[in-house]
């Protein structure tokens, strides 16, 4: 185990939200507050208290911050208004961006690698192509078990008009402003990644 | 009225618990007039309600006691109970004050006798004790209750029965149709001591007060110990009547949390752990559990701590609870992360106390009706008018009673001043 004592100002000048760490009094309710905690390594709490520690390789490489569902439980409860799901995802993106993130983490493969080139290959989520993308992960066997498991849900959301059954839709209107915020965004991100 | 060099001297106290008390008797005894304006019917404020109090751990009664002698022989003290400052104007040395003194139904005549309450059929929840139990609608709040006249309930009053209840009385007190009536003063000096009201538990949903009948609130815990409470001093649980012997304190319940109140109110952990050990006094195999973020026994107090930690029947959870559910036996299950060893955990109790915190009455209900008055965000007064013990800051009997007497130091200047 390394201590880095750069990692704490790493992470709070250059993670989305990261600065907010500071301000965590360790009082444990985003930890009893998360329905998916037993999933969980380290809680909230535990993250950031090993970030303070300078713990980078425990904390980057930790699956912990790709197990988060956005459920806001944590924000809602946290006594010091912390934006603990967006710490989370915080953490979670400057791990990807600085190469640690284990490749194998399923919510992390399925981020990146579907659910991203998805999005931006047309500027909205093609719901069919996406499930797919997602059940074919992990060979061909694997996705038609899934997708007979999952067939009721699936035909309930398609009855119900939840679902898109259309492969490809084509690209949504004014794609290039779409592709332009993208390239903003990736700039400002650049821009965090280069500060101190 | 008297003229105006007289008036010159008068202090006006807004509150009389124990700091108002405190800053009436120290600026009577050096010589200057007082008028002390109380909202409830009794003076004795917060403090009349603990069952024991700091450091020593005895009865408040004895305290307060002291002070009401002390009033009762000082001329220079005039106290209106029932009675509500509702507009200051002028500045230091010069106000002049409207209060509203609500009616009591009883006068002054009355000898305490208790006739009129045995007569009386009528019952309503009893305020002095949360509403934990019913009380005649005319009564006083318990035997040591100052000063010792009867009050009637103002929806009571209006009744046919309240008139057939002023008939029992032998000294012919009781009078239901008496109107709340106007006084104006000229004064040198206000003295805000209005304290604070226990925060509203219902707030701070995650723990379920309210909802579950076995989670409750320090405040209510202190009656429900006291041998003038609800249960005659037994320490039992709201729900069935069980002796509740597992005790459960968790600390900072809707304080130092931006959702509820944002402050530390620096009393909760030590009263807490005297809360403790009322549990462990009257069961020897009771276990207490409290739950903190950090503990803050305030200054003298550290040897407190030291005698709570010393008890093995005490145990620490060193975690803010995330929520409270209640199990099949509707034993209240408190659920978070022990941050000590980062495990999760569901822990059943008897009962649990939610330690909440002070809420300055000076942020809800007794806001100073005074354009020069200043008060923070929290609703503490800063500025004004002088402010004395909790309506300055949160803190506990001691040095409530140290700031009202610098607030009567603070007084007697201005009225010096005036000359």
């Amino acid at each position: 185990m390394t201590y880095d004592l750069t990692f704490a100002k790493d992470v709070y000048q250059k993670a989305e939200m990261g600065h907010w760490i500071k301000m965590c009094m360790q009082c444990g309710v985003c930890a009893g507050s998360c329905p998916l905690r037993a999933h969980w390594q380290h809680s909230p709490r535990q993250l950031f208290q090993m970030v303070r520690a300078g713990k980078r390789d425990e904390v980057l490489k930790s699956s912990d911050m790709w197990m988060c569902t956005s459920c806001y439980n944590c924000i809602v409860r946290c006594p010091r208004e912390l934006p603990i799901t967006h710490i989370i995802h915080g953490l979670a993106r400057y791990a990807e961006t600085q190469g640690a993130a284990d490749p194998k983490q399923p919510t992390r493969r399925f981020a990146v690698d579907v659910f991203w080139k998805n999005i931006t290959a047309t500027g909205r989520v093609g719901e069919a192509m996406l499930t797919m993308r997602l059940y074919f992960q992990d060979g061909i066997g694997a996705g038609i078990q899934r997708g007979l498991e999952m067939r009721d849900s699936a035909l309930g959301m398609l009855k119900t008009r939840r679902l898109n059954p259309i492969p490809f839709r084509g690209k949504i209107k004014g794609y290039d402003g779409f592709t332009k915020m993208l390239a903003k965004a990736a700039e400002l991100e650049q821009k965090l990644e280069n500060k101190a | 009225m008297a003229d105006a060099h007289a008036a010159g001297q008068t202090i006006l106290v807004v509150g009389g618990g124990i700091s108002g008390l405190t800053t009436a008797v120290e600026a009577a005894e050096t010589g200057y007039n007082v008028l002390l304006v109380e909202k409830d019917p009794h003076l004795g404020g917060r403090v009349a309600q603990h069952n024991k109090y700091f450091p020593k751990l005895c009865s408040p009664t004895c305290g307060l006691e002291i002070n009401y002698q002390r009033i009762k022989n000082n001329p220079r003290i005039r106290y209106l109970t029932l009675a509500e400052v509702e507009e200051i104007s002028g500045s230091e040395g010069n106000y002049t004050v409207r209060i509203r003194k609500n009616p009591r139904f009883v006068t002054e005549a009355c000898t305490g006798c208790g006739d009129c309450s045995a007569v009386c059929t009528t019952e309503v929840p009893d305020p002095f004790n949360f509403g934990m139990n019913q009380v005649k609608a005319i009564r006083n709040n318990h035997a040591m209750a100052f000063p010792s006249w009867y009050y009637m309930d103002p929806e009571f009053a209006k009744t046919e029965a309240a008139k057939t209840v002023a008939k029992s009385c032998p000294v012919g007190a009781i009078q239901p149709d008496m109107e709340a009536t106007i006084i104006e003063e000229q004064v040198a000096a206000v003295v805000w001591a209005t304290g604070w009201k226990p925060y509203d538990a219902e707030k701070i949903r995650p723990y379920g007060f309210g909802q579950y009948a076995n989670v409750t609130t320090n405040m209510r815990f202190e009656r429900l110990a006291n041998v003038y409470g609800p249960t005659s001093g037994k320490i039992v649980r709201p729900s069935d009547g069980k002796e509740a012997k597992k005790v459960a304190f968790i600390q900072c319940a809707g304080s130092r949390d931006h959702n509820y109140l944002p402050f530390c109110s620096r009393v909760c952990c030590l009263a807490s752990m005297k809360q403790a050990a009322y549990v462990r006094d009257q069961y020897p195999d009771s276990e207490v559990t409290i739950f903190y973020i950090d503990l803050r026994a305030m200054d003298r107090y550290e040897a407190f701590l030291q005698k709570t930690r010393d008890d093995a029947g005490i145990s620490w959870m060193k975690s803010k609870p995330a929520r409270i559910e209640e199990d099949a036996n509707g034993n209240p299950v408190v659920i978070g992360e022990n941050t000590l060893t980062g495990e999760r955990y569901a822990l059943p109790f008897d009962l649990v106390v939610l330690a909440t915190g002070m809420e300055p009455h000076s942020a809800v209900d007794a806001k100073v009706p005074f354009a020069g008055a200043s008060q923070d965000d929290y609703g503490f007064v800063t500025g004004g008018v002088l402010a004395a013990g909790c309506a300055a800051m949160p803190t506990d009997v001691a040095s409530s009673v140290q700031s009202a007497t610098a607030m009567a130091m603070k007084a007697i200047h201005a009225a010096v001043k005036r000359g």
